[in-house]
């Protein structure tokens, strides 16, 4: 086992020590996957609940090893989707058959198109387009409530003050212990990281 | 720690083409760590100059992208009578550019979402580019009903706005299902190519040296650090994307053909054209990443992570589709004979030897007779004929559109209505150009993103499996089972 460093790795020697600093969380590096995994199954055993951990790429069965509930991210897509093709129908039907006024930024009518004698509300014509909005609205929520479930975009995070961390996204792999959890005590907390035996833990400051 | 399955005694592995039963194909060669693959992808970005080979392409591409715009430009302040247009003909090369372009775009959304529904692990190594590949494919495409509609600064009329006019695009036409179909298209592929690429550029953020690198990749990878909690909700995310892409790509082609089959004309008027036309399009579409690929490995040293195995793969996937689309061109020959309709039956013959003659049998035996070719390994394997091979799809596609929509167009019911096409240098012009403004995105491409997906390629190699390989030194974890140690976990 590597060498086990407690000192944050941001405070430059020039700086003063006098600032008070307040802690965002202990980091503990690994160097496996299944290392990882044994250890995130400890920290989920152990009643953390304001924890987590940081791959290179999602590891499989690491969900089910910190205990994460399967996210409703699909119910509200289906959803979405649902809301675009009732949009693709009522657009459609309004411009091409109905015949009312409303206003859409402007006062406009709609207007029933006499197209080779078909009938003005021609359902199966409409379908290729209330099937692309079907999906265009799928798409567009998933992309949008994913990242806003996950708190992105965040241009900023305590975790980027650790130079150890940025091999978080190449090789490393990491868990944080979060000061704001309330099992969190710095000295029992870092004891409890060691008997995980990883290659090293930091204090993050906030 | 753990090894790759193969033989390193055996010195640097190359062809990874071999089936040995019983044992999964390395997908990733002479690698073991992940942060090999983080170094092999990332250094194309982070080198201070980039290969001379890309600069020549960037100069040749941009000098075309300029043609483009001059020919654009020209059209736009003269009209489409600079095209070699007339009636009957009133489609010619824009539109055959076009479909081309929609179809070369296909390929991309297949490797992305088709093939990770059926959890086909080698598309990791070539999905980020060929999706880079569809969406530049898509931007060529768009540009050309953009600038075919005559007076361009009404093009804004193919979208419902309310306007004081009261005027309201019709809803029944082909052709507007087409302005939905590729407009979403081209935002869902932009979606999960930038979702696809989140990580990866984090990956870029934590590397970079320079300011503007850390501000600019700070910036699109949007503070992604890798939490478990995020992946979860984005491995499920990734999913659906794929799902949603799936039935989207097929109804993309089936809706453009729609713009042909929907209408009387003979030799347009066939039920058999939307699946003719996403097979043809999946067909063209794997041909250009075989093209692109190949030297993009060759040039920027990825020959480890886009394996001689993935270009077998691809030259199958082409041996299939081209399979299909011979499969259709007899088809076609075959239901107008049997149909009994004179015009249905003329329009193929005349197809074959008629007028256009040279342009059915470029297509024809680029088409049908190339990919045949790949039955043998040899040639499957063989970097310069398969690039030779491929650039013959690409050219058969290309005169596989101009055939469709020319020569049905040309030679129609009424004899006294009959006219031939001719291109005029601005068509040639458009065409050659538009060819400058994909190479010049994809240069950049290249040049400034990750063009290998490097987390899913992590993801897939056997060091990642917490339970194989990559279980590590203290590989002991609450499950009970026995593993493994011994670092060949196959």
């Amino acid at each position: 086992m590597a060498t086990i460093v407690t000192t944050p790795t941001e405070t430059g020697a020039g700086q003063p020590a006098a600032k008070p600093t307040r802690i965002y969380g202990l980091l503990a590096e690994f160097e496996t996957p299944g290392d990882l995994m044994a250890a995130a199954e400890k920290c989920r055993d152990a009643g953390y609940r304001w924890w987590d951990c940081h791959t290179p790429f999602p590891v499989h069965g690491l969900d089910g090893a910190m205990g994460i509930k399967r996210t409703i991210l699909p119910w509200l897509v289906f959803g979405a989707g649902a809301t675009g093709t009732l949009a693709a129908f009522l657009l459609q039907a309004y411009t091409n058959s109905w015949n009312f006024p409303m206003w859409a930024g402007v006062w406009v009518h709609g207007y029933p198109f006499l197209i080779s004698g078909k009938p003005a509300m021609s359902l199966p014509a409409f379908i290729p387009v209330m099937f692309e909005l079907t999906i265009l609205f799928s798409a567009l929520a998933t992309v949008k409530l994913m990242f806003l479930f996950n708190g992105l975009p965040l241009l900023y995070h305590p975790l980027f003050t650790s130079n150890r961390f940025r091999r978080a996204s190449n090789d490393r792999f990491f868990i944080v212990i979060e000061a704001r959890d309330p099992k969190f005590l710095p000295k029992r907390t870092e004891e409890f990281l060691k008997t995980l035996s990883p290659v090293s833990i930091e204090t993050v400051q906030d | 720690m753990s090894t790759l399955s193969q033989d390193h005694s055996l010195g640097r592995m190359s062809d990874n083409t071999i089936d040995r039963p019983g044992e999964r194909a390395p997908l990733v060669l002479n690698m073991d760590k992940f942060s090999e693959v983080t170094a092999t992808v990332c250094r194309v970005n982070e080198a201070d100059k980039a290969p001379f080979a890309w600069y020549v392409a960037f100069a040749a591409a941009l000098g075309l992208l300029s043609v483009l715009g001059a020919c654009i430009g020209y059209l736009i302040l003269t009209g489409v009578g600079v095209w070699g247009l007339n009636n009957p003909v009133m489609w010619a090369y824009d539109i055959t550019n076009f479909v081309f372009w929609v179809g070369i775009g296909h390929a991309g959304t297949l490797i992305s979402a088709i093939l990770f529904l059926f959890r086909q692990k080698w598309r990791t190594g070539i999905n980020r580019f060929a999706e880079a590949m569809t969406i530049f494919a898509v931007i060529c495409a768009g540009t050309f009903p953009g600038i075919h509609v005559g007076r361009v600064w009404f093009a804004y009329w193919l979208f419902p706005i309310p306007n004081q006019m009261e005027m309201w695009p019709q809803f029944r036409s082909p052709l507007l299902w087409d302005v939905f179909a590729v407009s979403t298209y081209f935002t869902v592929s932009l979606l999960f190519w930038y979702t696809g690429m989140v990580p990866d550029l984090a990956t870029l953020r934590d590397r970079a040296k320079g300011k503007i690198q850390q501000m600019g990749y700070g910036l699109f990878s949007l503070g992604w650090r890798g939490s478990n909690r995020h992946w979860h909700r984005y491995e499920r995310a990734y999913l659906i994307l794929a799902a949603l892409s799936t039935p989207l790509v097929l109804s993309v082609h089936s809706v453009v053909s729609f713009d042909f089959a929907t209408s009387q004309l003979p030799g347009w008027h066939t039920t058999i054209f939307p699946p003719y036309f996403v097979a043809g399009a999946i067909f063209s579409g794997f041909a250009m990443v075989v093209t692109l690929a190949v030297p993009a490995r060759e040039l920027f040293g990825l020959k480890d992570l886009i394996t001689l195995r993935h270009l077998d793969n691809m030259n199958k996937v082409i041996l299939v589709t081209g399979c299909m689309v011979g499969y259709a061109y007899s088809m076609e020959f075959f239901i107008a004979w049997y149909s009994g309709a004179m015009y249905e039956k003329f329009a193929f013959i005349n197809r074959a030897f008629g007028q256009y003659w040279w342009a059915y049998w470029i297509m024809v035996s680029c088409n049908v007779i190339t990919p045949q070719l790949f039955w043998f390994k040899k040639i499957r394997t063989s970097i310069p004929l398969m690039f030779v091979l491929s650039i013959f799809v690409n050219v058969g596609m290309w005169f596989e559109r101009f055939v469709i929509i020319v020569t049905s167009l040309a030679n129609d019911f009424l004899p006294s209505s009959w006219d031939m096409f001719t291109p005029t240098w601005v068509d040639i012009g458009t065409m050659v150009g538009a060819f400058g403004l994909f190479f010049t995105l994809f240069l950049l491409f290249c040049r400034y993103l990750p063009m290998i997906a490097m987390a899913e390629v992590k993801a897939v190699m056997p060091q990642a499996d917490p339970h194989g390989a990559g279980a590590g030194k203290h590989g002991h974890h609450g499950h009970g089972h026995a593993h493994s140690h011994d670092g060949h976990g196959h």
